[in-house]
């Protein structure tokens, strides 16, 4: 009997692969006559083409084509899955033809038998392009006085939309006090370990397509992809082997993807294009990029009366697959785990010359934390109180749940002080405020910050979903008793083949080593969604799990009948089938799985063979939670900051593998403390764009990050039987706002109450040497 | 203009005409399709592309293959020895060192480079060491204890010895 492993920290069964160097990404798949693509991409934000000449270029040897926007009119556009009243939705090809509206912009491609001889052949391009100004600033392109990027809609504004419950107004008068503060979330770029990549094989006898791609949706992907290209999506078939991390810039469709498809059906021959880094820096999705102003009502005591959001949304100059739709998450989030009675968001989202933005670990909900807990960090310093107490004062209790918000949802299940009191206990947080005020005396600028949050998961039901939020899974045991699980939730890094297959030896009582999690193969995996949302686990998870109570079924009838009892008198547990009516006769599941598949005696009518497939829906979303505390010092010498502590305290619900909890909650707050305190895209005010490569662009490195302390409490969803409410982007949610409030608590002698991110040594430095600070 | 160049590769010795701008890494698997060294950043930055060269850990992406001309070359795939995985590989499986697996081999190469020159590091040696590598999925918390668990069974082998 194998022992039951959810709950339990396994050792990762897709690891061997991977640290010996023998797994397969896109650039390591390698076939016969492969041609190798390399764009040329615009060097202007914003230009009209006058001409372009690719005559020597095509002249060198090994080219094989070159194409321009012209060549490819007839690929569809690249699509964008949301769909918002009156939303103005830009042509977007898969080269750029008459304009180019981004430094990046795809211009020409060039094909040729090797990547060098294709790079070369790039330079040999001659564009002749007439330069245009430029609308850069969300807030400043949204003005009649901009210069417009699209000529046809006449402005730069894509949509507005105003969303949320209550009568704002009312309760922002009924306020003792409101505070009101701009706020910014710098663009940041994903910054996936391996870039976008993509090979393209068309067999012209089969009139069949296939597609290796880095994707988190290779089902989404395959029927973009296939109504773009205009063929019947059954001649696709689209493979993501091994993906190098996504973080949401592979949760999209890209011109690329449908491009190589296209040219491979050109020139019948396969072709490959991989990524850049500078490239990927360029023309990848950029996340967040949010001008907003917050005004928050509150009474004397501290408790909310009404929270206001308006924000200018950078949309970039193109829509890729959701890039519309972030914002209405901010909307969506802005109660966070308070009582909010009343709630407005007033989004415009706006173009500019720079790439799309689109989902970035978090996708909006991180900005909605963020706006949620500088707003209470803001009330507590106005109030005088500790920032803990406003918190605790406006939550709901654990008997509220479901609780419904002023943004129209319900959460699942909750206890947000037992998450608050647990961390404050691992940080000492009484003696953490004592040594504050000892650091205080002597001059040293020590700042403590708390961030409590919530957040919204396993995304989500299909009402609420652009293209279904239910998942797929399919279970079969094969006649050795050996189980494949095949899961439409590809995942890039999740370690899904070993959770699911936690999942599925339990349930069935064999060893995780037995079960084989297959995905990323539209081939072979039946229609899925994919890994994005903090939904792989809960959604995809439970599908697996659902798939095997309907082949367990199956299996205790065919027990029945071999053990010659009734079927409502057979049990499963530990691999094998027993009846109440036959005491001391039991069949194991593999002597089942064979009978089912050798046929020679069945239940009447039943068929052969064991397997299942569920296609999951889940009833709600589910919302983890939990609470951050950041400490930190200020070198007043240098403005770097000194991570003292940094302790989180996360509730994902039930945890099936909490060795891969813990590594998702370290990866995601390492991100945000990259978006706190280092990282941003930069465009300088031609839109060029200044981070181009990672030399310029600052990733947090091993160095400048503190020990993590985790702990967890644990209340399950209802959501799913399961009860595991997803934990992918908690750290990107939770993070960001502690650490800021640390950083803004230290220099609370100066009079700081906000300061936007990032936070640059030369920020604070500037602050601590500008005024004389009273305390210090 | 081509040059020809002998380079031993994980034991095994290859000739080859190469282009003189042939990088290291674009030999290593463009030409011997050894394929687990990654290219991540093309700049010397992410350290995905770490192989060792003559003992060194060195970033293949800035160095050229006609550069190493006569070198004694260990990649990813060549760190196990005789089916068993390094005291790194096993470090990093069992502290859940990674998650995508991309920088993994460049992370691994250089953690080993960190225990030969110092079989006992600090946490803080170690995040130092590292510097020259970016993960973006762990955080690098466990891949200081992946390094530190290969350092306690490197030193429990030496010792056994």
């Amino acid at each position: 009997m194998a022992e039951k492993t959810v709950g339990k920290p396994i050792k990762r069964t897709e690891d061997p692969r991977l640290i010996q160097g023998l797994a397969h990404y896109v650039d390591d798949i390698r076939l016969p006559d492969t041609l190798h693509a390399v764009f040329l991409r615009s060097i202007y934000a914003h230009a009209r083409i006058k001409s372009i000449d690719t005559t020597a270029a095509q002249k060198l040897p090994g080219v094989v084509a070159v194409y321009t926007g012209k060549d490819v009119a007839k690929i569809g556009p690249v699509p964008c899955a949301a769909a918002l009243p009156d939303l103005k939705v830009p042509d977007h090809r898969a080269l750029a033809s008459t304009k180019v509206y981004f430094v990046g912009h795809p211009v020409a491609v060039v094909v040729a038998e090797s990547k060098s001889a294709a790079r070369d052949a790039v330079d040999l391009i001659e564009v002749d392009y007439q330069e245009l100004p430029v609308a850069l600033d969300e807030e400043k392109a949204a003005d009649a006085k901009s210069p417009v990027i699209h000529e046809q809609f006449g402005t730069n504004v894509a949509y507005k939309l105003t969303a949320g419950e209550g009568d704002i107004e009312a309760a922002l008068k009924s306020a003792d006090q409101v505070i009101k503060q701009r706020i910014l979330h710098k663009r940041l770029a994903p910054i996936a370990m391996e870039t976008r990549g993509v090979l393209a094989r068309y067999y012209p006898g089969e009139q069949e397509l296939t597609l290796w791609t880095s994707t988190q949706i290779p089902h989404l992907c395959r029927t973009q992809v296939a109504i773009m290209l205009g063929m019947p999506e059954n001649k696709l078939r689209l493979i993501t082997p091994e993906v190098g991390g996504g973080f949401g810039s592979k949760l999209n469709v890209y011109a690329e993807e449908a491009l190589m498809g296209w040219i491979s059906m050109q020139l019948n021959r396969p072709v490959k294009w991989i990524e850049g880094r500078r490239e990927n820096m360029q023309a990848t999705i950029h996340g967040r990029g949010q001008t907003g102003y917050i005004e928050i009502g509150f009474k004397k005591d501290g408790t909310l009366t009404g929270l206001r959001y308006n924000v200018f949304a950078d949309m970039g100059s193109y829509f890729q697959l959701l890039t519309p739709a972030i914002p209405t998450l901010t909307g969506l989030m802005l109660s966070g785990c308070y009582k909010i009675p009343a709630i407005q968001i007033n989004v415009t989202g706006v173009f500019t010359n720079k790439m799309s933005t689109d989902a970035y670990r978090g996708a909006g909900r991180p900005e909605a934390t963020y706006v949620v807990e500088r707003a209470l960090d803001l009330v507590a310093a106005e109030l005088k109180k500790d920032p803990v107490e406003v918190r605790r004062k406006n939550f709901p209790q654990p008997n509220e749940f479901p609780f419904k918000t002023a943004t129209g949802l319900f959460y699942d299940s909750g206890n947000y002080q037992g998450a608050l009191d647990k961390a404050l206990k691992m940080a000492d947080y009484t003696k953490l405020r004592q040594d504050q005020q000892t650091a205080r005396k002597e001059g040293r600028l020590m700042g403590i910050g708390v961030s409590t949050y919530v957040e919204i998961c396993a995304l989500g039901p299909s009402a609420a979903m652009p293209a279904g939020g239910w998942e797929s899974a399919t279970v079969r045991v094969e006649p050795t008793g050996k189980v494949t699980v095949l899961t439409g939730a590809s995942p890039h890094g999740q370690g899904e083949e070993t959770s699911f297959a936690q999942i599925a030896a339990d349930e069935l009582g064999v060893g995780v080593n037995d079960v084989t999690v297959i995905h990323g193969d539209t081939a072979i995996v039946q229609y899925g969604i994919g890994t994005f949302g903090s939904r792989g686990l809960a959604v995809g998870g439970t599908a697996v799990y659902l798939a095997i109570q309907k082949l367990k079924d199956k299996a205790g009838k065919i027990a029945a009948h071999l053990l010659q009892v009734d079927a409502s008198t057979i049990s499963f547990a530990e691999g094998k089938f027993t009846s109440s009516a036959a005491a001391g006769k039991q069949i194991t599941i593999q002597e089942v799985t064979l009978a089912a598949h050798v046929a020679k005696s069945l239940p009447e009518d039943m068929e052969p063979g064991l397997a299942a497939t569920s296609f999951f829906e889940p009833k709600n979303f589910t919302f983890p939670f939990g609470t951050h505390i950041a400490v930190v010092e200020i070198n007043k010498e240098t403005g770097e900051i000194d991570f003292q502590r940094y302790v989180a305290v996360d509730d994902c619900g039930k945890q099936i593998n909490p060795m891969l909890v813990e590594g998702q909650i370290h990866g995601g707050i390492v991100q945000s403390m990259g978006q706190a305190l280092y990282e941003e895209v930069v465009y300088d005010d031609q839109g060029q764009l200044i981070t181009g490569t990672l030399m310029d662009y600052a990733l947090p490195k091993a160095i400048m990050i503190p020990h993590l302390e985790l702990g967890s409490t644990e209340t399950p969803s209802p959501v799913n039987p399961l009860g595991a409410k997803g934990v992918g982007e908690a750290g990107t949610i939770g993070a960001t706002p502690a650490i800021v409030s640390a950083i803004v608590d230290a220099l609370a002698p100066y009079g700081v109450r906000h300061l936007d991110m990032p936070l640059k040594p030369e920020v604070l430095w500037q602050i601590i040497n500008k005024k004389s600070a009273g305390a210090a | 203009m081509k040059k020809t160049i002998s380079v031993t590769v994980n034991g095994v010795t290859h000739q080859n005409e190469i282009e003189p701008r042939l990088l290291l890494v674009q030999y290593i698997r463009d030409v011997l399709n050894l394929t687990g060294t990654h290219v991540g950043c093309e700049t010397s930055l992410c350290g995905a592309c770490t192989v060792m060269v003559d003992g060194q850990a060195v970033k293949s992406c800035t160095m050229l293959a006609a550069q190493a001309d006569g070198s004694t070359v260990t990649t990813i795939e060549g760190l196990a020895q005789g089916g068993e995985l390094h005291p790194v590989q096993s470090g990093f499986w069992e502290h859940h060192g990674l998650q995508c697996g991309y920088c993994t081999p460049g992370m691994i190469m250089a953690s080993a480079q960190i225990l030969q020159r110092n079989p006992d590091p600090t946490d803080e040696e170690i995040r130092h060491g590292l510097e020259g590598n970016l993960c973006r999925c762990t955080g690098y918390q466990n891949i200081v204890q992946a390094v530190q668990c290969a350092a306690k069974k490197m030193k429990s082998k030496s010792v056994a010895r």
